[in-house]
C-alpha cells in the first residue's frame, strides 16, 4: 500500500486509540496538519504551545490516556520545553510530535531549525528523530509503549518536514519490542512476605502513598490494604486522591506544608510503607531525620527512586498495583487477630495530634483564601476536577480540598511551574466534559497563560477559574516575609488587570468578591454558570501557608498558624 | 567516605545521540567521567562504552540504575569488585635531544613499549597498560620533557573462568 509519511502518521496514531491532539500549527507540520483535518481526530487548537503540552498533561491525567501533542518546527518546538519538563517530573504518558526542517537542512541553521531532540533529551522519558519513512510507524508505536509503560513519562518525536510528505510503500510495523527496554512489573514475593511480617510486629505502622499509585491506577487496592491492616495513610502532593481524603485513616498531606499528624506520624512510625513515591525534597525535609525511628519499605516501579534519598531497608521493584493486590492476599492469609488491640495507642495518639493541632487559619474581616477553598469543597461535594497553579493557591487546594478519589487533583508537582493550572483545567474538560473542572489560581500564575481563556471559549470548555487574589507572588511573599526580613524585592503585582472585564473580553463570564460574606454566593453563581467563568476573590493579601517546615529541616520543626 | 573509581562497560544501542544520553546523565546529575571509551562491537547494531567514574558507593549504584534507565542501553556491568583485565594506550612524544635518546630507549624497553616515531628532536613513545603503568612511564619520562601526550582512556573485559 503506497502511503504519504503524513498519512501513515494519522494510521498510527487512530490504533494508538488517539482521539484528540492539542497542538498549533506551522510551516512544518502544515502536511500533517492537512492530513490530520480528514481524519475524525479532534484538535484543540491552544494559543500558546507550552499551554497544548499542559493541556495534554491534564487530559492525560483525567482521562488516563497518553495525552499528545501537535507543534511546528522552531518556536514551536522550544516553546514546549516547560511542559515537557514538567510531564516528566509527574511521570505523565504524553506523546509530543514537533515538525522538523527538512533533513538535508538539519544541521544549516535553516529558517524555524532547533535541535529539539538534543534539547529536550534530558527532560523527556526518551525522544526520537525520524530519519526515514519506513521508520516512521514503528518509531510510533514505541513511543506510545514507552510513554505508558513502566513509569510513564512524555516521549518526543521529532519529523523532519520530507519524512512527512515522502510517498512509500507501507508495511505495519509489528507490536514494539525493544531489547534495551523492559520494565520489571512484577514485585519479588519474598520481600511482600516480609513486609507481612513487619506490618505484624509493628506497633506504629504508616503508608506514605505518592502519584505512583495514582499512575498505577491502584487506589482501590492501596484502600483495601490499609483498612485490611488498619494502618494510616498519608499522601504526597502527587499522592492526594490515592486514598479517599474523607477515610479516618487519612492523615493528610505530608512535608514542608504537610499537616502536623502526618508530619509527626512519619517521625514516631516504627514501619513506613511507602509506596509510589521519590521522596522528594519538600517530603523529607532533613533526610537524616526523616522516619528516624523507623523501618522504611518503598513499593516502585522505577529502581532509580529506591536508595535515591532515603536509604530503605526494604526495597520492591515493581508496579504498586500488582504489589498490593499481592499484599492483600497474603494479609487475608495472615494471623492479624490482636493487631488493633496493639495499635490502639499509636491510633489515639494520632487522633491527639489531630485534634490539638488541626489544619487552621484565622478569620479576619477580609476573606481568607483557606476559606474560599473550603467554601469550593463543600459547594462541590468534593467531585470536581481540581487543577492549580502554583503557590500558596496550590498548597491550600491540597490542603483544604479533600479528594476522595485519584487523578480529581492535577497540578504540577515536581516542577512547580506556575501557568499549568487553566490548560491543564482545558485538557481535562476535554477529556471528562460532564464533570466540574475548577482552576484554583494565584493572580500571579494565572496571569501566565491566561491567553488560553481564548482556546475554553473557541472550544466550549466551561471551565472554572477561581483566583485566590492577594496582590503577591505569595508563595515568593511569605518566603521573604519568614526568611529575609519581610524585603518583599519584587513580589508585589502592583498592576494586575481587571480579570472580571478580562473575563467579559475574551467572551466568558466574570465575577468578583471582595467580603467573606460574598464568597459563597459568587461561588455559587459561578460553578452554575455553564461558561467559562473566572471568579476573582480578593483575599487577604499577606495570608501565608501554615504548616511551614524551613527548607532543609526536620519536618518535625513546624511553624504553625 | 572514598571516592574510589569504578570501571562501568555499557552495551547501547549503535545510534546517533546515544553517547550524547550517556554524557548528558552523568552532566546533568553530577556524577564524574575520568574517562571514557566507546566503538562499535562485532554486532554492528551495538556499542560498547567503557566509563571510569570516581563516587561513593551509593552514588555508584545510582548511576547504574540510572544508565539501565536509558531506552538505548542494553547492559550495564561494573567490572570493579570482579576479575577484570584493563588497558590504557597513550602516545607519548619526548624530548630527545641527543644526550637523552639512550635514556628514554632504556625506559622505553623495560617498560615494553616501543618507540612509533622518531624526529631530530622527539621520540614518539607507544605504550599500553594498567593505569599505574602509564603513569609510572609518564613520571619517568616527565624530566626529560615530554612534549604532548594522548591517552585513549581505560578499556575492560571480565576475566572468563580459565
Ligand atoms: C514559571 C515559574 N516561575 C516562577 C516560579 C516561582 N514561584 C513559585 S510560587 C510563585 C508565586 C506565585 O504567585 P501567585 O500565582 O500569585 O500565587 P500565590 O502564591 O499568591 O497563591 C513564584 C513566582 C514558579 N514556580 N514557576
Amino acid at each position: 500500500m503506497k502511503l504519504k509519511g503524513s498519512q501513515i502518521l494519522m494510521k498510527v496514531l487512530k490504533e494508538e486509540g488517539v482521539d484528540t491532539i492539542f497542538g498549533y500549527p506551522g510551516g512544518a507540520v502544515l502536511d500533517i496538519y492537512d492530513a490530520l483535518v480528514k481524519t475524525d481526530i479532534r484538535h484543540i487548537l491552544v494559543r500558546h504551545e507550552q499551554a497544548a503540552v499542559h493541556a495534554a498533561d491534564g487530559y492525560a491525567r483525567a482521562s488516563g490516556k497518553v495525552g499528545v501533542c501537535l507543534v511546528t518546527s522552531g518556536p514551536g518546538a522550544t516553546n514546549t520545553v516547560t511542559g515537557i519538563a514538567s510531564a516528566n517530573m509527574d511521570s505523565i504518558p504524553m506523546v509530543i510530535l514537533t515538525g522538523q526542517v527538512p533533513t538535508a537542512l538539519i544541521g544549516n541553521d535553516a529558517f524555524q531549525e532547533v535541535d529539539i531532540v538534543g534539547i529536550t533529551r534530558p527532560c523527556t522519558k526518551h525522544n526520537y528523530l525520524v530519519k526515514k519513512t519506513e521508520d516512521l510507524a514503528r518509531v510510533i508505536k514505541e513511543a506510545f509503549f514507552i510513554a505508558k509503560s513502566g513509569r510513564p513519562g512524555p516521549v518526543l518525536i521529532d519529523l523532519p518536514k520530507d519524512m512527512i510528505n515522502q510517498v512509500i510503500d507501507y508495511a505495519p510495523p509489528e507490536e514494539p519490542r525493544m531489547k534495551s527496554y523492559n520494565p520489571t512489573c512484577h514485585p519479588n514475593k519474598k520481600q511482600l512476605q516480609k513486609v507481612v511480617k513487619l506490618i505484624r510486629d509493628s506497633e506504629k505502622p504508616a503508608i506514605f502513598a505518592g502519584g505512583g499509585v495514582v499512575l498505577a491506577k491502584a487506589s482501590a487496592e492501596l484502600t483495601e490494604f490499609a483498612r485490611k491492616a488498619g494502618i494510616p495513610v498519608m499522601g504526597s502532593l502527587m499522592g492526594l486522591g490515592a486514598f479517599p481524603g474523607t477515610d479516618p485513616l487519612w492523615l493528610g498531606m505530608l512535608g514542608m506544608h504537610g499537616t502536623y499528624r502526618a508530619n509527626m506520624a512519619t517521625a514516631h512510625c516504627d514501619l513506613l510503607i511507602a509506596v509510589g513515591v521519590r521522596f522528594d525534597d519538600r517530603v523529607t525535609g532533613k533526610t537524616d531525620a526523616f522516619a528516624s525511628n523507623a523501618t522504611i519499605v518503598q513499593i516502585d516501579i522505577d529502581p532509580t527512586s529506591i536508595h535515591k534519598n532515603i536509604p530503605v531497608s526494604i526495597p520492591i521493584v515493581g508496579d504498586c498495583k500488582t504489589a498490593l493486590k499481592h499484599l492483600n492476599k497474603l494479609l487475608d492469609e495472615a494471623d492479624l487477630s490482636g493487631l488493633s488491640a496493639r495499635r490502639r495507642q499509636w491510633l489515639d495518639q494520632i487522633e491527639s495530634w489531630k485534634s490539638t493541632r488541626p489544619l487552621a487559619y484565622c478569620q479576619s474581616g477580609k476573606i481568607k483564601p483557606q476559606y474560599v477553598v473550603e467554601k469550593l469543597y463543600e459547594l462541590t461535594k468534593g467531585k470536581a476536577l481540581i487543577t492549580t497553579e502554583v503557590g500558596q493557591n496550590q498548597m491550600w487546594a491540597a490542603q483544604y480540598y479533600h479528594f476522595d478519589q485519584p487523578n480529581h487533583f492535577i497540578t504540577s508537582g515536581g516542577l512547580g511551574c506556575m501557568g499549568f493550572g487553566l490548560p491543564a483545567a482545558i485538557g481535562a474538560q476535554v477529556a471528562a466534559p460532564e464533570k466540574l473542572v475548577v482552576d484554583i489560581a494565584g493572580d500571579g500564575s494565572i496571569q501566565m497563560n491566561i491567553q488560553e481563556m481564548a482556546t475554553a471559549m473557541q472550544h466550549n470548555l466551561p471551565v472554572k477559574i477561581v483566583i485566590l487574589n492577594n496582590g503577591f507572588l505569595g508563595m515568593v511573599r511569605q518566603w521573604q516575609e519568614l526568611f529575609y526580613d519581610k524585603c518583599y524585592a519584587h513580589t508585589c503585582m502592583d498592576f494586575a488587570p481587571d480579570f472580571v472585564k478580562l473575563a467579559e473580553a475574551f467572551g466568558a463570564v466574570g465575577l468578583r468578591a471582595t467580603t467573606p460574606e460574598e464568597v459563597e454566593a459568587v461561588l455559587k453563581e459561578g460553578l452554575s454558570t455553564p461558561n467559562a467563568v473566572i471568579m476573582d476573590f480578593v483575599v487577604e493579601p499577606e495570608e501565608g501557608v501554615y504548616p511551614m517546615v524551613p527548607s532543609g529541616a526536620p519536618i518535625t520543626e513546624m511553624l504553625l498558624v | 567516605m572514598n571516592h574510589e573509581k569504578h570501571v562501568l562497560s555499557i552495551l547501547v544501542d549503535n545510534e546517533p545521540g546515544v553517547l550524547s544520553r550517556i554524557s548528558g546523565l552523568f552532566s546533568g546529575r553530577g556524577y564524574n567521567i575520568d574517562s571514557l571509551c566507546v566503538a562499535e562491537t562485532t554486532d554492528p547494531a551495538i556499542s560498547r562504552i567503557t566509563i571510569v567514574t570516581s563516587a561513593e558507593m551509593p552514588v555508584v549504584e545510582q548511576i547504574k540504575k540510572q544508565l539501565n534507565k536509558l531506552i538505548n542501553v542494553i547492559k550495564v556491568y561494573e567490572l570493579t569488585g570482579s576479575e577484570f583485565v584493563e588497558r590504557e594506550m597513550a602516545l607519548i612524544k619526548v624530548n630527545a635531544q641527543p644526550e637523552h635518546r639512550a635514556e628514554i630507549l632504556r625506559i622505553v624497553d623495560i617498560f615494553r613499549c616501543k618507540v612509533v616515531d622518531v624526529g631530530l628532536t622527539h621520540y614518539t613513545v607507544e605504550v599500553t597498560g594498567t593505569e599505574e603503568k602509564l603513569s609510572a612511564l609518564i613520571t619517568l619520562l616527565k624530566p626529560i620533557g615530554i612534549k604532548e601526550i594522548v591517552k585513549t582512556g581505560v578499556v575492560a573485559l571480565f576475566r572468563d573462568p580459565k
